[in-house]
């Protein structure tokens, strides 16, 4: 039976390269992967501070009181959101600045550079930034209002305006780096289709509708994909900016997981919110490979 | 001797050093301090440690306070863990002690604990052993402007009820005056008004019988009570805009600049409202008075009773035993005195208080002298989970966002769950 399978096609010949290769990459992948969420399912059964091993078994009660926290729902609401707003907002920026700047024209390669530079920049030191731009007394944005003779707003120190105010700044960081996708794409794709299209007398928006923008769609896809798991792992912005508050108003799965489970020393609850994200990553992953990105 | 020979002397030279070096104890000492004056005189004191004790070495290791309280209980269960450690004493202490990471100093300190003072040594006992040195006080209550309060036609020294505290807020905020500053992002500056109005309203009673789940626990009148006066505060809108979004070191630098009239503030702010003001300089001594936080009618506290840190030192399990000494040496009379001459801290030695030359300061120490009940902070005392439930569910009442029971019953869920 072992030495069929052995001798089956898939591994036929490939069997020593087998031997040789897998088992690192395997090790690595077991110690440093899958031996870490299964510790961490493990210790989400538990209620556990940290200290000493974990002996308090509660079964699932970590994962209850995680969906009776108001600051879950939120954090989910909020990951819906970044993904709400980069696919209505961010996308079709990015890519019409690519289509803009694609052109080989005088400035469009500085232009390129200073719409990517956001995307360079560190993600703390980006919301350290902002909370200076945001600060109602002495920021660029209470300048602005003053400019008009109004009263800034404290946009991140009010529950009803955080999350908006932390929306702006993902969508400012984060349309260089898809734009530059779709540039990489842009330039990359057959002229000589685009040329057809014009002789056969398209205009210049119908050659986007109908040319360009279809041979788009698998960075299109790639760009939705890279959106939506950024949304998910959405935390280092967030920090600096709000710290998830006020009131839990602008909390992220991962931010929801850091104040809630690490900085209450809460291991159990924290890996139960953990466990969580893992499922919900891991199905999301899934699902968009197999429905959307089928052909690559 | 060709070039070889005598780089293999070297080498063997840098080996035989690198074996003796090994051969003295060091003594991790592991701090959160910020305040670099502070930190030089520890050095010193360090030093001092070492010139004393050949064969000893301190090693100061620095962590940022956040940083310290994530990464403690990893750290503690190290073989590498540090010898000497920061702790806040009450719920945090009890689980490390619990977990069997902090060693028990009872026997070395006998005797030694008598020259500090009673109510802070306590706080760093578990089950009547100590394992923990304090190393210093604080008191919480107002801090104010001298010229603004002026300004308003404010009399501090009338504010004695909490009525008396609302009608000076709206008195300040018709003179157009910020009447007070808060740094509600960090949250824990806002618990202070709840739980200082907890210890007016319940006394030591009041923590004890809640701690036990009497009455109802931590959703006892006490507790609605205390949560509603401060509702009556944060209705009167009295904080800087935006102080929902404000670090408490941005509101307290602020305080310094002369943005609003009062603070609820720790001792300590004295100092760092001058290093965190925009000019360095911050409310010199004749600019900034202090108050106590006023006293509610009907209350079962007792005048004098305090709210306020304990800070101190542990020693982690299985460390060398000069740990315990220069902990020793770090409390001695003359180590505080010399700290509390920089008017950094209301020392625990006794009688170095003395050495405090501040006025401001020296109120702050007859304070702590006088008070027979000294409420260590809750955030602190009720230990990391509970601690933070407070303090958000202080920071969602001033938000608007919860009703004084919704808080109360919050933080009453959050003890009976457990750290």
């Amino acid at each position: 039976m072992v030495a069929t399978a052995l001798r089956s096609r898939r591994t036929d010949g490939q069997l020593p390269a087998l031997l040789l290769f897998l088992p690192p990459a395997l090790l690595l992948f077991t110690i440093f992967v899958v031996m870490p969420v299964g510790e961490a399912a493990w210790y989400s059964l538990f209620n556990w501070n940290g200290f000493g091993r974990p002996t308090n078994w509660i079964g699932l009660r970590n994962y209850f009181s995680v969906f009776e926290t108001r600051a879950f729902g939120l954090a989910l609401r909020n990951n819906g959101l970044i993904i709400v707003v980069s696919l209505l907002v961010q996308l079709p920026l990015a890519l019409t600045l690519a289509i803009m700047l694609a052109e080989k024209f005088r400035g469009s390669v500085f232009l390129r550079m200073l719409f990517f530079m956001p995307y360079v920049l560190a993600e703390i030191a980006t919301g350290l930034i902002f909370s200076f731009v945001y600060d109602g007394d002495y920021g660029l944005l209470a300048a602005i209002y003053r400019a008009f003779g109004a009263e800034a707003p404290h946009l991140l120190a009010s529950a009803d305006t955080s999350m908006a105010a932390v929306l702006v700044v993902v969508v400012w960081k984060y349309f260089g780096f898809h734009m530059m996708l779709f540039i990489a794409a842009l330039q990359g794709m057959d002229r000589n289709l685009i040329e057809a299209a014009r002789i056969d007398g398209a205009t210049r928006v119908q050659q986007l509708r109908f040319v360009v923008i279809p041979l788009l769609y698998p960075t299109i896809r790639l760009s939705v994909f890279f959106a939506v798991v950024g949304s998910l792992q959405l935390f280092d912005l967030v920090m600096p900016l709000t710290r998830g508050g006020p009131a839990d108003s602008s909390q992220t799965m991962v931010s929801f997981l850091y104040t809630h489970g690490v900085m209450r020393m809460r291991v159990g609850y924290g890996s139960a919110i953990g466990v969580i994200l893992f499922v919900i990553c891991v199905t999301v992953a899934f699902t968009y490979k197999r429905w959307f990105m089928r052909d690559e | 001797m060709n070039r070889l020979t005598r780089l293999m002397f070297a080498a063997a030279a840098v080996a035989l050093s690198a074996g003796a070096a090994a051969a003295q104890t060091t003594v991790k000492w592991l701090h959160i301090e910020v305040n670099p004056q502070q930190v030089k005189i520890w050095e010193e004191v360090a030093r001092a440690f070492e010139a004393k004790n050949p064969g000893v070495k301190v090693e100061m290791q620095f962590l940022e306070n956040e940083a310290y309280k994530a990464k403690a209980p990893t750290l503690l269960q190290s073989k590498d863990r540090p010898h000497i450690i920061y702790s806040w004493a009450g719920g945090v202490l009890q689980s490390q002690v619990e977990a069997g990471v902090i060693e028990d100093i009872t026997e070395p300190m006998k005797g030694y604990v008598d020259t500090l003072t009673p109510a802070a040594v306590d706080a760093f006992k578990v089950n009547g052993r100590n394992y923990g040195i304090p190393i210093a006080m604080s008191q919480v209550g107002f801090m104010y402007n001298k010229e603004l309060m002026a300004k308003a036609g404010v009399d501090p020294s009338k504010i004695k009820t909490w009525d008396d505290f609302l009608g000076a807020v709206k008195t300040i905020k018709a003179a157009g005056i910020t009447p007070i500053i808060a740094g509600g992002a960090d949250k824990w500056p806002l618990h202070f008004y709840w739980t200082m109005l907890a210890v007016r309203v319940g006394g030591k009673a009041g923590i004890e019988q809640a701690m036990k789940g009497e009455n109802g626990g931590f959703e006892s009148d006490v507790y609605v009570k205390s949560g509603e006066l401060y509702k009556q505060l944060v209705d009167l809108q009295p904080f800087q805009n935006g102080f929902l979004g404000a670090k408490n070191p941005q509101a307290v630098g602020a305080f310094g600049d002369g943005k609003g009239a009062m603070i609820l503030a720790i001792s300590s702010f004295y100092h760092t409202q001058k290093a965190l003001a925009a000019d360095k300089v911050g409310l010199t001594d004749d600019k900034v008075g202090w108050f106590e936080f006023p006293q509610v009618p009907g209350g079962k506290g007792d005048a004098n009773d305090t709210l306020g840190g304990i800070t101190g030192w542990l020693v982690t399990k299985g460390s060398p035993k000069e740990a315990v000494e220069f902990l020793k040496f770090f409390v001695s009379k003359d180590v505080q005195s010399r700290l509390a001459a920089g008017n950094y801290i209301i020392p625990v030695s006794k009688g170095a208080e003395e050495g405090i030359v501040s006025p401001f300061m020296k109120n702050i120490a007859a304070n702590l002298a006088k008070s027979k009940y000294h409420q260590n902070f809750y955030d602190q005392a009720l230990g990391p989970n509970v601690g933070r439930v407070i303090n958000d569910a202080s920071a969602e009442i001033a938000g608007g966002s919860m009703t004084p029971k919704q808080a109360a019953k919050a933080v009453n869920d959050a003890w009976k769950q457990g750290n």
